[in-house]
């Protein structure tokens, strides 16, 4: 069996400390090929920006992991800090959601770009050349000049292309894009996503997109996994997905986007979505959803593969949403 | 003496829970509430009137009579330091309500009506700003007469743009957030949204500092006190104290200079220590 | 007696040198909804801000059922009268609540300073406020921290109810939610424009969403309206390249973001030639529109 890029195995993810403990995810499994997209679809307090974060050791602060995490064959969750930050300088990359935060206001676009580079110890003048050529590629115009420059003189758009420059810097084979373009305006989200799309093809590289848009997963992810209540509920190809839905919940939050090719109104989910710590036993849906049955409340549902969909849910077989 | 701890327990748990459970903001409410009770109760707990001569224990040392021992007169150090508090904490008081109050008033009318009021405000508060305060008072001095007078109306006017300044930009964060044009739409003239909705929401942080101020004009009206312009003696305070105490360090008696001096200290640090957690619990809510 | 609940004829606003909004006009019937779509400096939110009286326009008329409210407010009883007209949810429902204000006085507030109420009758107004948004007894209690998103956004949608405006101005009031917690909020806005008959004025730029909540639209680009008509038509047949381009931009299957990217350049490149597309006689953009299910276009 060939190593995947990443493979998270039943991820489990609590708060231990004090008050504030509660689990953040149970059970997450998930996996990305080398040059696959792979999108992570849900609402707040699904977990998806943790799971997200937690492939570069990233937890939150108190968090205690369980499971199993490897990116490349290799244990993030045991590994020694050293290689970890290797990791992150040179394996695995992140882009932020807002880039204006995520950016040292303080520092020149170019020393942004380069530090990933100088810090795995490329001479100075060949990580400048380096980061003018990234900058072009991302569709910066005069990067020479750009890279002298300060982030407070760049629009977000703009902001979240040098952004993905400083991520492709060390030449990362797997990308985590948590929201990258949920700050930005549609038309700029759609340029920004072009750039990604066509870097990551050129590139072939993993990527871990999470967002909350699910038509948006859509359009530029192989496979979409959908999270809620920090659990996977439902993962499938995403033609499959969409044309036909297997968890309620996935159904339901097709349902309730508004589209422009239809004159459905889009259909509320009742309730509201739940984060882990509050949902009840049993499948923590089943308290939004039309068709939950008595057992639903009761038993836990475990995940299973049903014509090349992993679903979790009790009536899966029963149901088929189109 | 076993119900002692539960009486200690008791009287700390209150302080405790308003510290959030914080070991080193608990001591402070402690010290403080400690100092506070002593100048109310000063007759009743000091065990010698503040002006009373023994001249047998003049610069004694610590006796069981006297156990901070008596000045270069022969009074009682720690009957004098009980009623400094009063003095003490009374100015420092004064001055943190009137410059809060100032300060409040000339920051939110600033921030709120912006333009040329705001200009002519700020440019009033850094004015105060460039005068040192001190100087202030002691011209003050001049004018109304050594006393508390004097110095407590120039920190007070010295300290408000302190507290103005702060309360400016909070509060123009404060007026651009949604809740506040809600109120503007909904038809609410700007005075009352700001004496109801904008103040309250400020006033923790602006309170946070008005603690910190307390304990600086506490330290500048004891230097004024020390040199002279503040509390006359024989009125018992604490920097007239360490002023009158300080030929007998010559004569190695150190309590009458130093008890005063460590009393200030601690409760400067108190005052600090309160007002960074109450800014601390402010900066957690706004996550 | 005019046939418009709101009308709009010329605003205009800059800021120093930057032309936010600019001769911008629209007009929108007696329980109509109208979708102001664009991006952000678009010059939509700055036209919103205006409409309520949160910024005063350098030029151009505002009228809320024939009556003028350009001029700023004086006294007390214009900006009642004012604050009855128009009312406004905002996009951010964690910002827009007092957070030490109960959800029962939030609601309450209003009541008090509009209409002359006995403290029972008070009460019995806010329950009933309450309920059309789908709110109990037990969230009144609460504080807005003790409430999720949607919740808070529909205690807004109350409070702005309170005075029974004319026209209801929702700036990107759904944005900030869940996708599932949208469309509930979507069908209670729709379901209180029926019965209570209450215009709509959504501010967004999310043209899918204004596919199902507007019957018109007008598109802003860089403070001017470039296209306006009812939103079938538009969002079937936009004419100008800007309209193209946002309902282009709108991800779904099939998308291509690559030529989305060109075209946006190409745009931007024509635009930057002619930043100010002179405006001919006929120019539907100056006047108010007499009729806004006619489309209209600016080249």
């Amino acid at each position: 069996m060939t190593t995947r890029l990443l493979e998270i195995e039943n991820l489990n993810v609590r708060l231990a400390a004090g008050k504030a403990a509660r689990p953040i995810l149970d059970g997450v499994s998930l996996h990305v090929e080398q040059g696959e997209a792979v999108g992570l679809v849900g609402e707040s307090g699904s977990g998806k920006s943790v799971t997200c974060r937690a492939v570069l050791g990233l937890l939150p602060e108190g968090a205690q992991a369980a499971g199993s995490l490897w990116v490349d064959g290799e244990d993030i969750l045991t590994m020694p800090s050293t290689r970890l930050r290797e990791l992150r300088r040179r394996d695995v990359s992140m882009i932020f959601q807002d880039p204006r935060a995520s950016i040292n206001p303080l520092r020149r676009i170019g020393d942004f770009v380069t530090e990933g580079l100088r810090a795995c110890g490329v001479p100075r003048k060949d990580a400048l050349k380096r980061a003018e050529e990234l900058l072009e590629s991302v569709g910066i115009r005069e990067p020479r000049a750009a890279l002298r420059r300060y982030p407070h003189e760049f629009s977000g758009g703009m902001l979240q292309r040098v952004m993905i420059a400083g991520a492709l810097a060390g030449g990362p084979r797997l990308l985590l894009a948590d929201e990258p373009t949920t700050a930005l305006d549609v038309t700029t989200q759609a340029e920004v996503i072009s750039i990604l799309t066509r870097l990551r093809a050129e590139r072939d590289m993993g990527m871990l997109f999470v967002t909350h848009d699910l038509e948006l997963a859509a359009a530029i992810c192989d496979r979409i996994y959908v999270m809620y209540a920090g659990r996977i509920v439902e993962a499938q190809p995403t033609e499959g997905l969409f044309s036909r839905p297997r968890h309620p919940y996935t159904s339901g939050l097709l349902a309730a986007t508004p589209r422009l090719e239809s004159d459905e109104p889009p259909h509320g989910v009742p309730g509201r979505p739940v984060s882990l710590a509050e949902s009840p036993a049993g499948c923590a849906f089943a308290a939004r959803c039309a068709h939950a049955q008595p057992a639903c409340a009761r038993e836990d549902p475990v995940q299973r593969e049903i014509d090349g969909a992993q679903v979790a849910c009790l009536r899966a077989e029963e149901l088929i949403h189109d | 003496m076993t119900a002692l701890p539960i009486h200690r327990r008791r009287f700390l748990a209150p302080l405790a829970r308003l510290a959030g459970g914080d070991k080193l903001v608990t001591a402070a409410l402690t010290v403080l509430t400690v100092l506070i009770i002593a100048a109310v109760l000063a007759p009743l707990i000091a065990p010698h009137a503040p002006d009373a001569v023994d001249l047998s224990a003049t610069l004694s040392g610590s006796t069981p009579d006297h156990l901070l021992g008596a000045d270069q007169s022969g009074r009682d150090v720690l009957s004098r330091l009980i009623f400094g508090a009063r003095t003490g904490l009374l100015g420092p008081l004064i001055v943190v309500v009137v410059s809060t109050v100032l300060g409040m008033l000339i920051g939110v009318a600033a921030a709120w009506h912006g333009g040329v009021v705001d200009s002519v405000l700020s440019r009033a508060m850094e004015l105060v700003f460039s005068f040192p305060a001190l100087l202030l008072a002691i011209i003050l001095v001049a004018v109304f007469g050594v006393g508390l007078t004097a110095p407590v109306i120039a920190m007070s006017v010295a300290y408000a743009p302190y507290v103005g300044r702060l309360a400016r930009s909070v509060a123009l964060q404060e007026k651009s957030r949604p809740y506040i044009q809600a109120y503007r739409v909904q038809g609410w003239s700007g005075w009352l949204i700001c004496v109801k909705h904008l103040l309250p929401n400020i006033a923790p942080l602006i309170l946070a500092q008005s603690a910190i101020n307390f304990g600086y004009a506490l330290m500048d009206l004891a230097a004024l006190s020390f040199l002279g312009f503040g509390v006359q003696p024989p009125t018992a305070d604490w920097g007239a104290m360490i002023n009158e105490g300080s030929p007998a360090l010559l004569q190695g008696a150190m309590l009458p200079a130093l008890a005063p001096g460590v009393a200030i200290v601690i409760t400067v640090v108190a005052f600090s220590i309160v007002g960074e957690s109450i800014a601390d619990r402010v900066a957690r809510r706004e996550q | 007696m005019t046939e418009y609940a709101l009308e709009v004829e010329g605003l205009r606003k800059s800021f120093g040198a930057h032309v936010a909004v600019d001769d911008v006009s629209f007009s929108l019937k007696p329980g109509g909804a109208l979708a102001i779509v664009g991006e952000s400096g678009s010059g939509k939110t700055t036209t919103a801000r205006m409409l309520v009286g949160l910024e005063r326009p350098d030029a151009g008329r505002i009228r809320v059922g024939g009556r003028d409210r350009s001029d700023v407010a004086r006294g007390k009883a214009t900006r009642l009268a004012r604050a009855r007209e128009i009312q406004m949810v905002f996009q951010d429902p964690y910002l827009s609540l007092d957070p030490r204000v109960t959800v029962a006085a939030c609601v309450e507030e209003p009541l008090r300073l509009h209409f002359a109420m006995s403290p029972a009758e008070r009460r019995a107004r806010r329950a009933e406020l309450l309920a059309r948004v789908g709110l109990g007894e037990r969230e009144a209690d609460a504080l807005p921290r003790r409430l999720s998103g949607g919740q808070r956004q529909r205690v807004a949608i109350a409070r702005a109810l309170a005075t029974e405006p004319k026209v209801l101005i929702l700036d990107e009031a759904t944005a900030a939610l869940d996708v599932s917690i949208q469309a509930q909020i979507l069908d209670l806005l729709a379901e209180i424009r029926r019965d209570t008959g209450v215009g709509y004025l959504f501010v967004t730029h999310n043209l899918a969403l204004v596919r199902h909540i507007a019957d018109v639209i007008i598109v802003l680009y860089q403070g001017r309206v470039v296209e306006s008509g009812p939103t079938r038509e538009v969002l079937a047949n936009p004419e100008h390249p800007y309209t193209r381009l946002l309902l282009h931009s709108v991800p779904r299957p099939g998308w291509d973001p690559a030529q989305i990217a060109a075209d946006r350049r190409s745009l931007a490149a024509v635009l930057r030639e002619t930043p100010n597309p002179p405006a001919s006689a006929e120019s539907p953009h100056h006047g108010p529109d007499p009729d806004p299910t006619k489309r209209s276009v600016v080249k």
